[in-house]
C-alpha cells in the first residue's frame, strides 16, 4: 500500500510512460515540471491505494486510455492534465481525503495529530481515558493547527462531561478560545453560556445573551428579549446602556404605531409633505431624536414622542441636541425655530445668541441644508474669531460679511482682491467701490 | 516622478505558475464528477477564481449553470450540483438543508463539495450532524495564493483578521505554512528567515515542520528568494489605521479594490455605466502613479495628456502612408492610452470631490497630531463631533482606536463618554463592537494609574495556576500595552522635517503619510534587514509585546546568489495595505532591493474596523 519515493520515481519511469519523461528538457515541458514539482509536494507519499488501476484505465473523458494518441507537444497544463499520464501525479488531489480511513490503533498521540494536520479522517476512539484524551489535546496545541485543536475539541466534547472538559480547558487558554469560537460558530449557545458561567466570565456571558437579540425580528419580541437583558451582570456602565437600548426600542414601538397610524389617516399636515422613508424601530438614539424634531418638534414634553421628552429621558448632552435639532429645522427650513434654539433671554430680559456647539459648526450645518444667503450671513456674523469668519463667509459667498470684515479690518488689500470674486456691477461691487474710494478711512494696507 | 527601478533590482520570479497550478487542480477536482453538472460559488470566491478560470473553461468541463450560494432554495435541475466554498458552517447548513430537501422530495442526486482553500473538522461534523455525511464527497482545493501583481501575492483570506486576532483561532496558520511550502517548492528554499509576533512564529514553526515532513524537495536547489519575514499584523495596527494618501491606498480607501480590480461608477467613467478596471503593473498609466503621493498624481496625469494630445497632433500634416502606418501601429496603443487616462483623471476628480466634501484636510490634521502626540484634547474633540454628526461608524471607530492605541488606551472618562455618544449616535448593538475591540487590543481603557500590572503580577503570585489564568485573562488588554509613543520614538517614527516635506522627492518612507509618519511596520523591516538580525532591537522588541516571538533562521548563504539576497519575501498575517506596499517599494529602490509581498489579503481601516463590527442580523 505505502509507495515509497523510490516506487515512485520508477513508476514514473515505467515503460508505459515513456511518451514523456520528466527528464526532457524542452522549454515547453519545464513549465510541467515546476508544477509537477509542486503538485508533489502536497501529496503526501504515506499512503496511496492502489486505485491507480483505475486511474490508467479510464481518461477523464472515460474513454478508455489506449485509444488517445498521446502528442508530443502540449499547449498547456491544462490539456496535458487530462492526460492520464499526467494525472497519475496527481490522485491524492482528486480523492475525497474523507475516504482515507484509517483504521490502524496504534498511533501514538503525536501521530494522530499529524495525520489530522494533512485532513486525514483518524479515529480518536481509543484515546479514552483522560490522560490520553488531554495528551491528544496539549500534541494538538504544540502542533499550533487551530483545524485539527478543534478536531481534538469536538470529540473531547463528545466524550466528557461538559465540568470536567470546562476544568481542563480553563488551564488551557489557547484550547478554551478555540472550544468559545467553535460554540460561537455552531450557535451552541447553551453550551457556551454554561462555559462562561463556570469560567465566571460574568461580563462575556452578558454580552453573549445579549448578542441573541439581533436575530430577533419582530419588534415586541424583541423589547421583551432586551428586558431580559436587564438584570444580567453587565459592568455598570454597560448596564446602562442596555437599560436605555430597551427604553428606546419600547419609545420607538410607541411612536411608530402612533405614526404610522397619522401618516396612513392622512390628516397631519407634515407627514402629507413629508411622508417617512423607512420606520424609527431599531434605529440610534440620535435618529430618534432628529425623527422627532423634525416630526414632533412643537409636543409638549409630556408625549414619548416629543424631543424634550427623549432629551430627558436619555439624558441627551446640550450640544447633541441642539446640533440634531439645528439639522432637523434646517432641513424643514423652519428658520424661525433655528433662531429660537440660539436665543437665550439674560434676566434682565435682552436676548443674546449662544451655541454650544459654536457657531462656525452652525453655519456648516445650515449650509449642508442649503440655507439662504441671509440665513446664512446671520449666523456667520455670530462667529466669534474674525479668521474662520472670514473663512466661512467666503467659502459661502456672504458678500456682505466679507466687505463689512474687511473694512472693520481696515485691510484695503483683501478688499481689493475680493474685488475680483463678485460679480461685475452687482451691488456687492457697489459696495466695495464705495469704500475704496471712502476718505473716511484709514487703511492699514 | 514614476519610480523607476534601480538598473540593478534583482528580477521578481514569475509567479504566473501559481495561477496555472490553481487552475489545473480546479480542473482536476471538475473532472472528478464527470458528466454535466451546476456549479454553486461562494460569492467570496468569484473573484479569485474569476482571476484564474473564465466560465467557458468550467464549460470545458462539464459545468452546465453557475449559481452562487445564498441563503435561497437551489433551482438547480441537475443530476449533479458541485458547491465550491470556502470552509464555513453556514455554507454547510446551506448544503445541508438542499439534500435534506431532495432526500425529502425522494430525489436523488450527486453532491461534491470542494473546500477552498481547505477543509476543516467543524464543517464535517456539521455535515454529520444533519445527516448527510457520506451523501456528498468532500475535496480540497488548495487555491490559497493568489498573485494579483507581479510583486504581490494574496491568500484572499479576509476572515484570517478576526479569526486570529479577535477570536485567537488558530484554524488558518496551517493554511499560510501550507502556502509557505508550497512557494518554497516552487521558488525556495528561503536561506534568511525572520519574524515577529505570536502568529508569525507559529506559523514558521509549522511550515518548517511540513518542511522537515516532506524533505528531498529544495534540498540542493539554488535559492531564488534571500529573505523571508514575517510579521503578525497587531504589531502594527496604527499604519493599518491611518487614511491613505498614496493613489493606490486612496483607491482602495475610496473606490475599494476587490481582489486587484475596482469597479469605477458613472462618477468615474463619465458615462452611465460601471466600469471594472484591473488595477496592477501591466496598466501603464496606473503603475506610474499608484506609489505617488496623490498630490502628485495631477500633475503626472496632465503632463501625460499633454504628451498624448501631441501624439495625436502629429496626425496633422501626414501623408496617406504615414496616416495608414499611424492608424496600424500607433493609434491603438494611443487609444488604450487615452482610455486608462482618462479613467484615472475621472477617478482623482472622484477622490477630489468625496474627500472635500468630508472635509479630509481636517481629519488628515487630526490624524497627525495623534500620531506625534499634541493636542490630545482637540483630536479628542474633534472625534466626538465627529460621532455627534453621524458622520460614519466606520470612520468614527477608526480615529478612536487610532486615539486608544498611540495614547496607551483612553483616559476613562473619555473611554466612557466617547462610547456613550457612540452607541447614541450609531445604535446601541455596538456595545458589542466595543467588546471586541477592547479584546483585540484595539480600544481599550487606561488602568487608573499604573500599578494594576503590578498587582497583577502580585496577584498571580499568590494565588493558584488556575486563579492566574482568570487574571491574565481579564486583564489580557493590559498586559497588551501598545507603547506607540515609546516605539516611534526609538525608531524614529515622525520625521523632523525643517521646512516642507517635498512630497515630489520622497526622502523617506514617511511619504506616503505625507512625510508625518514612517509606517512602524515596514520601519522594522528596514531595521533588521539592515542589520540581518533583531541585535540592537531588544528594546523594540520588548515595547512591541513580543520579546518571545521575534526569531531569525539563517542557513548558510554560500548558494544563494547576490541577486538573490536582494529579493525578500514579505508576509504579513492578518492583512497589509497599500500604503506599507508603496513604502516597502520605496525602500526597495533606495537600497536596490525587491519585495515580494504575501498578505492574508490587503486591508486598510474601513476592512479592519468592519472585522470588528457586530452587523445587523
Amino acid at each position: 500500500m505505502n509507495r515509497t519515493k523510490g516506487d515512485e520515481e520508477e513508476y514514473w519511469n515505467s515503460s508505459k510512460f515513456k511518451a514523456f519523461t520528466f527528464d526532457d528538457e524542452d522549454d515547453e515541458l519545464s513549465q510541467l515540471k515546476e508544477s509537477k514539482r509542486a503538485v508533489n509536494s502536497l501529496r503526501d507519499f504515506v499512503d496511496d491505494d492502489d486505485d491507480d488501476d483505475d486511474l490508467e484505465r479510464v481518461s477523464w473523458s472515460g474513454e478508455p486510455v489506449g485509444s488517445r494518441t498521446r502528442p508530443g507537444s502540449f499547449q498547456s497544463l491544462s490539456d496535458a492534465l487530462s492526460d492520464t499520464s499526467a494525472k497519475s501525479y496527481a490522485p491524492e488531489l482528486g480523492r475525497p481525503k474523507g475516504e482515507y480511513r484509517d483504521y490502524s490503533n496504534d498511533w501514538s498521540p503525536s501521530d494522530t495529530v499529524r495525520r489530522l494536520r494533512k485532513g486525514k479522517v483518524c479515529s480518536l476512539e481509543r484515546f479514552r481515558s483522560l490522560q490520553d484524551k488531554l495528551q491528544l489535546l496539549e500534541e494538538a496545541v504544540s502542533m499550533h493547527d487551530g483545524n485539527v485543536i478543534t478536531a481534538v475539541l469536538i470529540f473531547l466534547k463528545r466524550t466528557l462531561s461538559k465540568e470536567i472538559l470546562f476544568r481542563e480547558l480553563e488551564v488551557r487558554q489557547v484550547a478554551l478560545r478555540h472550544l468559545i469560537h467553535f460554540l460561537k460558530e455552531i450557535g451552541d449557545q447553551k453550551l457556551l453560556l454554561d462555559l462562561f458561567r463556570f469560567l465566571d466570565r460574568t461580563e462575556e456571558l452578558a454580552l453573549s445573551h445579549y448578542r441573541e437579540h439581533l436575530n430577533i425580528r419582530d419588534p415586541d419580541k424583541r423589547k421583551e428579549f432586551l428586558k431580559t437583558c436587564i438584570g444580567l451582570p453587565f459592568s455598570a456602565e454597560d448596564s446602562a446602556h442596555i437599560q436605555d437600548h430597551y427604553t428606546l426600542l419600547e419609545r420607538q414601538i410607541i411612536i411608530e404605531a402612533n405614526d404610522r397610524h397619522l401618516e396612513s389617516a392622512g390628516q397631519t399636515e407634515i407627514f402629507r409633505k413629508h411622508p417617512r422613508k423607512a420606520s424609527i424601530l431599531n434605529m440610534p438614539l440620535v435618529t430618534t431624536l432628529f425623527y422627532s424634531c423634525f416630526y414632533h418638534y412643537t409636543e409638549a414634553e409630556g408625549t414619548f414622542s416629543s424631543p424634550i421628552n427623549l432629551k430627558k429621558t436619555f439624558k441627551i448632552p446640550d450640544k447633541q441636541y441642539v446640533l440634531t435639532a439645528l439639522a432637523a429645522r434646517a432641513k424643514l427650513r423652519a428658520w424661525n425655530d433655528v433662531d429660537a434654539l440660539f436665543t437665550t433671554k439674560n434676566w434682565l430680559g435682552y436676548t443674546k445668541k449662544r451655541a454650544p456647539i459654536g457657531f462656525h459648526r452652525v453655519v456648516e450645518i445650515l449650509h449642508k441644508n442649503n440655507a439662504p444667503v441671509q440665513i446664512l450671513q446671520e449666523y456667520v456674523n455670530l462667529v466669534e474669531d474674525v479668521d474662520t469668519k472670514l473663512n466661512l463667509a467666503t467659502k459661502f459667498k456672504c458678500h456682505d460679511v466679507v466687505i463689512d470684515t474687511c473694512r472693520d479690518l481696515k485691510d484695503r488689500q483683501q478688499l481689493l482682491a475680493y474685488r475680483s470674486k463678485v460679480d461685475k456691477g452687482s451691488a456687492e461691487e457697489e459696495k466695495i467701490d464705495a469704500l475704496l474710494s471712502s476718505s473716511q478711512i484709514r487703511w492699514k494696507n | 516622478m514614476a519610480f523607476p527601478h534601480r538598473p540593478d533590482a534583482p528580477e521578481l520570479p514569475d509567479f504566473s505558475m501559481l495561477k496555472r497550478l490553481a487552475r489545473d487542480q480546479l480542473i482536476y477536482l471538475l473532472e472528478q464528477l464527470p458528466g454535466k453538472k451546476d456549479l454553486f460559488i461562494e460569492a467570496d470566491l468569484m473573484s479569485p477564481l474569476d482571476r484564474i478560470a473564465n466560465v467557458s473553461i468550467l464549460k470545458q468541463h462539464e459545468v452546465d449553470k453557475l449559481y452562487k450560494v445564498e441563503n435561497k432554495p437551489a433551482l438547480s435541475s441537475s443530476e449533479q450540483l458541485c458547491f465550491l466554498v470556502r470552509p464555513r458552517i453556514k455554507n454547510m447548513r446551506y448544503i445541508a438543508s438542499l439534500v435534506n430537501a431532495d432526500k425529502l422530495a425522494g430525489r436523488t442526486r450527486k453532491y461534491k463539495v470542494i473546500f477552498s482553500p481547505q477543509k476543516f473538522y467543524a464543517c464535517e461534523m456539521v455535515l454529520e450532524e444533519e445527516g448527510i455525511y457520506g451523501d456528498v464527497s468532500c475535496d480540497e482545493w488548495a487555491f490559497s495564493l493568489l498573485p494579483l501583481d507581479v510583486d504581490l501575492l494574496s491568500m484572499e483570506l479576509p476572515e484570517f483578521f478576526r479569526d486570529y486576532f479577535l477570536e485567537g483561532d488558530q484554524r488558518w496558520i496551517n493554511t499560510v505554512a501550507q502556502a509557505l511550502h508550497l512557494l518554497s517548492t516552487l521558488y525556495g528554499p528561503f536561506p534568511n528567515c525572520y519574524g515577529i509576533g505570536r502568529c508569525a512564529k507559529m506559523a514558521y514553526e509549522l511550515w518548517r515542520n511540513l518542511e522537515e515532513e516532506e524533505d528531498g524537495e529544495t534540498k540542493g536547489r539554488r535559492p531564488e528568494i534571500g529573505h523571508i519575514f514575517l510579521l503578525d499584523r497587531d504589531v502594527d495596527f496604527v499604519t493599518a489605521l491611518c487614511s491613505q494618501v498614496v493613489y493606490e491606498g486612496l483607491v482602495d480607501d475610496t473606490f475599494r479594490i476587490k481582489c486587484g480590480s475596482v469597479d469605477f461608477g458613472p462618477e468615474v467613467t463619465s458615462s452611465d455605466k460601471s466600469l471594472k478596471v484591473l488595477l496592477n503593473a501591466e496598466d501603464k498609466v496606473f503603475n506610474e502613479i499608484r506609489n505617488e503621493h496623490f498630490s502628485n498624481v495631477f500633475g503626472f496625469l496632465s503632463q501625460k495628456a499633454r504628451n498624448l494630445q501631441a501624439q495625436y497632433d502629429r496626425r496633422r500634416g501626414m501623408d496617406i502612408k504615414q496616416m495608414k502606418n499611424f492608424v496600424s501601429q500607433e493609434l491603438k496603443g494611443l487609444k488604450q492610452e487615452h482610455r486608462l487616462l482618462s479613467l484615472h483623471i475621472g477617478a482623482c476628480e472622484s477622490i477630489m470631490k468625496k474627500k472635500t466634501k468630508q472635509d479630509f484636510q481636517e481629519l488628515i490634521k487630526t490624524e497627525h497630531a495623534l500620531l506625534e502626540g499634541f493636542n490630545i484634547r482637540e483630536s479628542t474633540s474633534y472625534i466626538e463631533e465627529h460621532i455627534d454628526q453621524q458622520v460614519s461608524p466606520i470612520e468614527s471607530l477608526r480615529l478612536m482606536c487610532l486615539l486608544s492605541i498611540t495614547e496607551n488606551g483612553l483616559i476613562p472618562k473619555d473611554y466612557r463618554s466617547l462610547k456613550t455618544q457612540y452607541l447614541q449616535s450609531y445604535g446601541p448593538e455596538h456595545l458589542l463592537t466595543f467588546s471586541n475591540l477592547r479584546r483585540a487590543g484595539l480600544l481599550t481603557e487606561q488602568a487608573p494609574g499604573d500599578t494594576l500590572t503590578a498587582v497583577e503580577s502580585k496577584v498571580s503570585k499568590l494565588v493558584t495556576d488556575k486563579a492566574a489564568g482568570k487574571i491574565t485573562d481579564a486583564f489580557s488588554s493590559l498586559a497588551k500595552r501598545s507603547n506607540f509613543r515609546a516605539i516611534s520614538k526609538k525608531l524614529n517614527l515622525i520625521p523632523r522635517v525643517d521646512g516642507e516635506y517635498d512630497l515630489k522627492v520622497p526622502r523617506d518612507m514617511a511619504y506616503v503619510f505625507s512625510g508625518a509618519y514612517v509606517p512602524l511596520s515596514c520601519r522594522i523591516i528596514e531595521q533588521v534587514l539592515e542589520r540581518r538580525s533583531w541585535q540592537g532591537l531588544d528594546e523594540v522588541v520588548r515595547l512591541l509585546n513580543c520579546s518571545d516571538f521575534a526569531f531569525t533562521d539563517m542557513t548558510k548563504e554560500d548558494k544563494a546568489s547576490s541577486e538573490s539576497l536582494r529579493l525578500i519575501l514579505v508576509v504579513f498575517l492578518g492583512g497589509c495595505t497599500f500604503s506599507e506596499i508603496s513604502a516597502l517599494r520605496f525602500l526597495g529602490r533606495e537600497k536596490g532591493y525587491r519585495f515580494i509581498f504575501l498578505t492574508t489579503a490587503v486591508t486598510n481601516s474601513a476592512r479592519l474596523m468592519e472585522a470588528m463590527s457586530e452587523v445587523k442580523a
